[in-house]
């Protein structure tokens, strides 16, 4: 009977909303899409968790932090697992998540933009044209790339032409 | 007559038999299970090249010539350090033998490496960085291509995730390839300096061996040779708008993927592995 006892799927879920992201605290681990499966097994808790960028430092912070907060919800068995497949990709930051984004000064991705590799067509758009990102401050989409890489692996550098703002891009990955 | 064997013009076979009984059975080499040998070498070749290349950009690490292009190839050579965490990490699940990603990392001497000759050549100029790095990116787009179709899932789990982060690098590269290409005398002239410079040690990613042979035949990871022809379409497209001229030879230094390196291996293995040999075990 002792699953009983267990506090259900939706109410871990819950509270894992309310991990912040520990790059971009205003966005929680679950709108950044990257909790993919909470379930019991027996009396232990297993938290699927899937990495952002392979190299993203802040991997192993996201961990301690799950686990901070379900140890703080009394949660005494517990098992992290790194889900690979399918990979993230930032369709799965949620609405509100981007909604977050943007209040916070970062251009939240443009779906279906993510690089390819398949060079022949956007060879020609790297002459000039950058993909149109809207100044998440003034809303002008009169903006321009700096660097395809900005202050972590999932950003790239904008600055916007009118209000001259510097700022984040959440790259379509 | 040079005491150590020239490394410009390597006899890999030979080179290898001299190897292999200077350092007979080396104790920090476990021998794996047969079955899994061809595809724990083939791991290590993935893991090394990344691994070498991502400490070689890291070098740049504040002191590149603009800000952005230091965090930029910052994060490039965190992405492929990360990458390598993944394929070394299965290296050694595969091996069986207890070892770590860092261990295999940390704890093993130039002779156990595998990766490219390209990954080790030293920086040069942020030119000849970047066209290291776009002629690594585009053959890495077609390898993660490949391997992302293997008949081992974490092998495909791995490239499809890797993949989509080196698209993002092969973008960049080929961006900057061609605006300095296409850009001012100077630039050009460094651009294809660099070119040429490194196009004898882009043989040896289409090369293969008995070792990928088997890994063809079993679905696991693609014929280098077949790498071949996407490769070739990008450099077309990308160093034709670049205004640069592709060297004609080939001309191919080899000996990588068999642990045959050139000097510069031991140097960028003295700095990354300092703190492990000197501290075994250190952490924080």
């Amino acid at each position: 009977m002792a699953a009983a006892t267990h506090p259900s799927v939706e109410e871990v879920w819950g509270w894992l909303s309310e991990v912040p992201d520990p790059e971009i605290p205003v966005i929680s681990l679950t709108d950044l899409g990257i909790i993919r499966g909470v379930e019991w097994q027996g009396d232990t808790l297993v938290v699927r968790v899937t990495p952002t960028y392979s190299g993203c430092p802040a991997t192993s912070i996201i961990n301690l932090d799950i686990e901070t907060a379900l140890r703080g919800r009394g949660i005494e068995k517990l098992r992290l697992e790194r889900q690979m497949s399918p990979p993230w990709t930032t369709d799965w930051i949620t609405p509100e998540g981007r909604e977050k984004l943007r209040a916070y000064g970062i251009a939240p991705p443009v779906d279906g933009t993510a690089a390819d590799g398949v060079l022949a067509g956007r060879i020609a758009r790297m002459t000039g044209a950058n993909l149109t990102i809207a100044c998440p401050r003034c809303g002008s989409t009169h903006t321009e790339k700096i660097s395809q890489f900005g202050s972590t692996p999932c950003k790239a550098n904008y600055r916007c032409k009118d209000c001259l703002e510097p700022f984040d891009y959440f790259k379509c990955l | 007559m040079p005491s150590l064997p020239d490394m410009n013009t390597p006899e890999v076979a030979d080179l290898a038999r001299r190897e292999a009984d200077a350092h007979p059975a080396h104790p920090t080499v476990p021998q794996p299970d047969a079955g899994q040998e061809a595809l724990f070498e083939t791991l290590l070749r993935i893991g090394d090249s990344t691994l070498i290349l991502g400490h070689r950009v890291s070098e740049w690490c504040g002191h590149s010539p603009a800000l952005e292009e230091d965090i930029a190839l910052a994060n490039v050579a965190l992405d492929l350090i990360g990458q390598t965490q993944l394929w070394l990490g299965l290296a050694g699940e595969v091996e069986g033998q207890g070892r770590s990603a860092d261990d295999l990392a940390y704890l093993r001497d130039a002779w156990d490496f595998r990766n490219l000759l390209i990954c080790e050549r030293p920086n040069g100029d942020f030119g000849h960085t970047l066209m290291r790095q776009f002629l690594f990116d585009a053959w890495h787009h077609e390898l993660l291509k490949g391997l992302a179709a293997s008949s081992d899932p974490r092998v495909a789990e791995i490239a499809a995730k890797a993949g989509k982060e080196v698209a993002y690098h092969l973008e960049r590269s080929s961006d900057l390839v061609v605006r300095l290409g296409d850009g001012t005398e100077e630039s050009h002239r460094r651009m294809q300096e660099a070119l040429d410079a490194l196009w004898p040690y882009t043989g040896e990613m289409f090369l293969g061996d008995d070792k990928d042979a088997d890994m063809a035949a079993r679905g696991i990871a693609p014929d280098p040779a077949s790498l071949r022809a996407g490769w070739d379409e990008t450099l077309r497209h990308v160093l034709t708008e670049a205004t640069l001229q592709i060297p004609e030879g080939d001309f191919a230094h080899k000996g990588g993927k068999q642990g045959i390196h050139t000097e510069h291996l031991g140097y960028i293995l003295a700095e990354m592995q300092f703190l492990q040999r000197a501290y075994p075990g250190a952490s924080w």
